[in-house]
C-alpha cells in the first residue's frame, strides 16, 4: 500500500500550480507537506486524493494506476482547514456517513462510530448538530469520520489552523495517537514548522509549487539540500546573509569578518550565502569557532521563556532567538554570539555546500 | 428622548396599517354603509361579504386557480433553478458571468411585452385558459430570481463541502439531495417565498392568458363591478383574503429573509 506520484504536475490555463514531482510515501507514514500559503500543499492533496487530475504524470497507488479513477472509488478520507461537516447531520451521522454510502451493516456502523466518538471524546455530543459544537469539537467530528472510515489514505490539509492556540496543542498531541497503530498512509500539510517537528515522519518543503526536499523530518532540518528548503522549514525565518570565504575567514558584507567553520575550511575561496537559524545567534556566550557580533536593536518580542530580537546590522536585519528572558532595549547596540560553526554555506545557485550534521 | 425614539416606529406602523385596516374595515360592512358614510368602525357588522365569497363558486375558484398556478409556478421555478444556480456557483464555464446577467436581465423586462406573443403562443399550442399557461409564462421572471438568490445561499456553503461528500464515496446526485439540498433549505425556502409572492400578486399575464376555465382572484376582483353596481365590500372582503396567503408564507420564512439580507441577495 504505497501511494506513488509519477512526474505529476498541475497547470491551470497558463498557470503552473505544482512543477513536476515524483514522491512516493510508504504505508504506515506520517508524511508532512510544509510550505507557506499558495506553496501548492493543498494541489497536491487534492491530486493525491483524486479530487483534481494532474496535467501530466501519473498516480500509483499499491502498484494500479488510479490517476483516472474517480475519488468515490478510492479509499481515502479527508480533512480540511475549515471544520467541514454535514450541517443537516447529527454528529453520530456525520461520522457514519461514509460507512452508510459504502453499505457497511448497521451493526456494524454503530459499534466503529462508538469507539471513535470515544476515541476523540464525542461521545456525549452524537446526537447534536455540529453547529451546536466548539470549533475543537466540529473539527473532531471530521477526524472522527476520516478515522471511522478505516481508509488507506488520510489527508489532513492544516487541520489545526483554525483552532485557537490551546484547542490547538491539545490536538496536536492526540493527532499522532490516533494514526500510530493504522497501517494506512496519512499525509499533513501544515504551515508551521515547529509542527513538522513535533510530529517527525517525514516531511516534503514546498515553494512555490515544488517539492524542494523529501525524507526523514529530522534529516530535511539537519540537512536542508538549498536555501529554499531551509527557509521553508525555519522559524522564525533563517537569517540568510552573503558572504565571502576568504582563506580562514568569511566576510559577511563589507567589515564583520568571521572564522570559517570546520566544514566550510575545505571550500573554494568565492562567493556564498551562509544560512543561521535564529537559535544560533544568541546572547549566551559561545562556544569554540563562535564570533561576536554587534547589531542595533529594532524589535524585542519576549514571550514566557524565550527572547525573539530583531537587530540591525550593515543595513540588514538578522533575528535571534534565546532561551531565557534577556533585556533588550530597542534602538540600542547588542552584543550577540552567532554560532559559525552550525551554520550552512549555499552556494550562489542555491545548493547546500557545507555545514549540518 | 426614550419617548422619541419609539414614537417614530409607531407612526410608521400607524401609516403602514392604517390601509390595511380600512380594508378590513371596509369587508366587514355593508356597500352602502361604505358609500353612506364615514365610520371608523362597521356599524352593522356583517360577515355576508365573506360567505358570499366562500359559497359563490366564482368567487373561491379564482382563488383556487390562483394557487393551482401559484404553486405549480413555484415548484417549477425553484426545481429548475436548483441547478442552475448550482452550477453558477461551483463552475467557471466560458461567459457564466455574462449569462448569469443576462438571466437577471429577463427579471427586469415588464411583462407587458411579453402579453402579446406568449397569449398567441399558448392559444395556438392549445394551453390557453389553463393553470399551466399562466405558471411557464410567470418562470420567466421567477427563475432568475431564484437562480439568483439560491446561488447567494450556494456560494455560502464552502466547496469543501463537496469534496469531502465525494471523497466519503458519495455519488453527485446523492450529495446534492440528501446534503446539500437540506443545507440551503433556508434559501429554497426564500426563493419559493419571492416566487410564490410575484406569482400570486402579477395580473396582467394572469389576466391576459386565462378566460373562463382558469380565471385569477384578481381577475375576478377586477370584472365584478358589472353585474349589480360596485361591490365594495364584497371587493374589500376579496382583497383581505389575498393578503392572507402572502402573510402566512412570510411568517415561515422572516427569519431566512434576514439571513438572505445578510448575503446581499434578496
Amino acid at each position: 500500500m504505497t501511494l506513488e506520484l509519477r512526474q505529476v504536475s498541475k497547470r491551470v490555463g497558463a498557470d503552473v500550480h505544482i512543477h513536476e514531482t515524483s514522491l512516493m510515501l510508504e504505508p504506515g507514514s506520517f508524511n508532512i507537506l510544509l510550505g507557506t500559503t499558495l506553496a501548492g500543499k493543498t494541489t497536491l492533496m487534492k491530486l493525491m486524493a483524486g479530487l483534481d487530475r494532474p496535467s501530466t504524470g501519473s498516480i500509483w497507488f499499491d502498484g494500479q494506476n488510479v490517476t483516472g479513477v474517480s475519488v468515490q472509488k478510492r479509499n481515502l478520507s479527508m480533512v480540511y482547514q475549515q471544520f467541514i461537516n454535514y450541517p443537516n447531520l447529527s454528529v453520530y451521522e456525520n461520522i457514519a456517513s461514509p460507512l452508510r454510502v459504502a453499505g457497511v451493516a448497521r451493526r456494524e456502523i454503530d459499534a466503529r462510530v462508538q469507539e471513535v466518538a470515544e476515541l476523540l471524546r464525542l461521545t456525549p455530543m452524537l446526537k447534536r448538530r455540529p453547529s451546536e459544537l466548539s470549533g475543537g469539537q466540529q473539527q473532531r467530528t471530521a477526524l472522527a469520520r476520516a478515522l471511522a472510515k478505516e481508509s488507506s489514505l488520510i489527508l489532513l490539509d492544516e487541520p489545526l489552523a483554525n483552532l485557537d492556540y490551546k484547542l490547538r496543542e491539545e490536538l496536536r498531541d492526540e493527532l499522532p495517537k490516533l494514526f500510530a497503530d493504522r497501517n494506512c498512509i496519512v499525509a499533513y500539510a501544515t504551515t508551521e514548522a515547529s509542527e513538522a517537528l513535533l510530529f517527525g515522519g517525514n516531511t516534503a518543503t514546498l515553494h512555490e509549487g515544488r517539492v524542494t526536499q523529501f525524507g526523514p523530518t529530522s534529516t530535511i532540518y539537519r540537512r536542508p539540500n538549498t536555501l529554499t528548503s531551509a527557509r521553508v522549514f525555519s522559524d522564525p525565518p533563517i537569517n540568510v546573509a552573503r558572504i565571502r570565504k576568504a582563506g580562514d575567514e568569511i566576510v559577511v558584507g563589507e567589515r564583520v569578518r568571521w572564522p570559517v567553520g570546520r566544514a566550510a575550511r575545505h571550500l573554494a575561496d568565492g562567493d556564498y550565502s551562509i544560512g543561521i537559524r535564529p537559535h544560533h545567534i544568541t546572547p549566551h556566550r559561545g562556544n569554540e569557532g563562535s564570533a561576536t557580533i554587534e547589531g542595533r536593536v529594532l524589535v524585542a518580542e519576549l514571550s514566557g521563556s524565550e527572547s525573539v530580537v530583531h537587530f540591525d546590522m550593515d543595513g540588514q536585519t538578522w533575528v535571534s532567538q534565546s532561551q531565557g528572558i534577556h533585556p533588550f532595549e530597542v534602538g540600542s547596540l547588542t552584543r550577540l554570539q552567532v554560532d559559525v560553526e552550525r551554520g550552512f554555506i549555499f552556494s550562489a545557485d542555491g545548493d547546500l555546500m557545507a555545514g549540518g550534521d | 428622548m426614550g419617548r422619541a425614539r419609539g414614537l417614530v416606529p409607531a407612526v410608521y406602523i400607524l401609516f403602514v396599517l392604517l390601509p390595511i385596516y380600512w380594508l378590513l374595515n371596509m369587508s366587514f360592512k355593508t356597500t352602502n354603509e361604505i358609500l353612506g358614510s364615514f365610520t371608523l368602525f362597521p356599524s352593522e357588522f356583517t360577515v355576508e361579504n365573506y360567505t358570499k365569497i366562500f359559497s359563490d363558486p366564482t368567487w373561491y375558484g379564482g382563488y383556487i386557480n390562483s394557487l393551482i398556478y401559484v404553486v405549480i409556478n413555484t415548484v417549477l421555478s425553484v426545481a429548475v433553478a436548483l441547478p442552475a444556480a448550482y452550477a453558477f456557483s461551483r463552475y467557471r464555464f466560458l461567459g457564466d458571468k455574462h449569462l448569469f446577467f443576462w438571466l437577471l436581465t429577463n427579471r427586469m423586462a415588464p411583462p407587458a411585452v411579453f402579453a402579446l406573443p406568449f397569449l398567441q403562443l399558448y392559444s395556438a399550442v392549445g394551453l390557453f385558459d389553463t393553470p399551466i399557461a399562466v405558471a411557464l409564462a410567470h418562470t420567466l421572471f421567477n427563475v432568475p430570481l431564484a437562480v439568483w438568490i439560491l446561488e447567494g445561499f450556494m456560494s455560502s456553503v464552502p466547496k469543501e463541502l463537496d469534496e469531502t461528500a465525494y471523497v466519503d464515496g458519495y455519488s453527485f446526485w446523492r450529495f446534492f439531495l440528501r446534503i446539500f439540498v437540506p443545507t440551503i433549505a433556508a434559501g429554497i425556502g426564500v426563493a419559493a417565498f419571492f416566487c410564490f409572492m410575484f406569482s400570486w400578486v402579477e395580473l396582467l399575464l394572469a389576466k391576459t392568458l386565462t378566460s373562463v376555465e382558469a380565471k385569477p382572484i384578481a381577475a375576478t376582483m377586477t370584472r365584478t363591478a358589472s353585474t349589480s353596481g360596485y361591490e365594495l365590500g364584497l371587493l374589500a372582503a376579496a382583497g383581505v383574503l389575498t393578503i392572507i396567503p402572502g402573510a402566512f408564507v412570510i411568517y415561515f420564512v422572516r427569519n431566512y429573509i434576514a439571513k438572505g439580507f445578510a448575503l446581499g441577495r434578496v
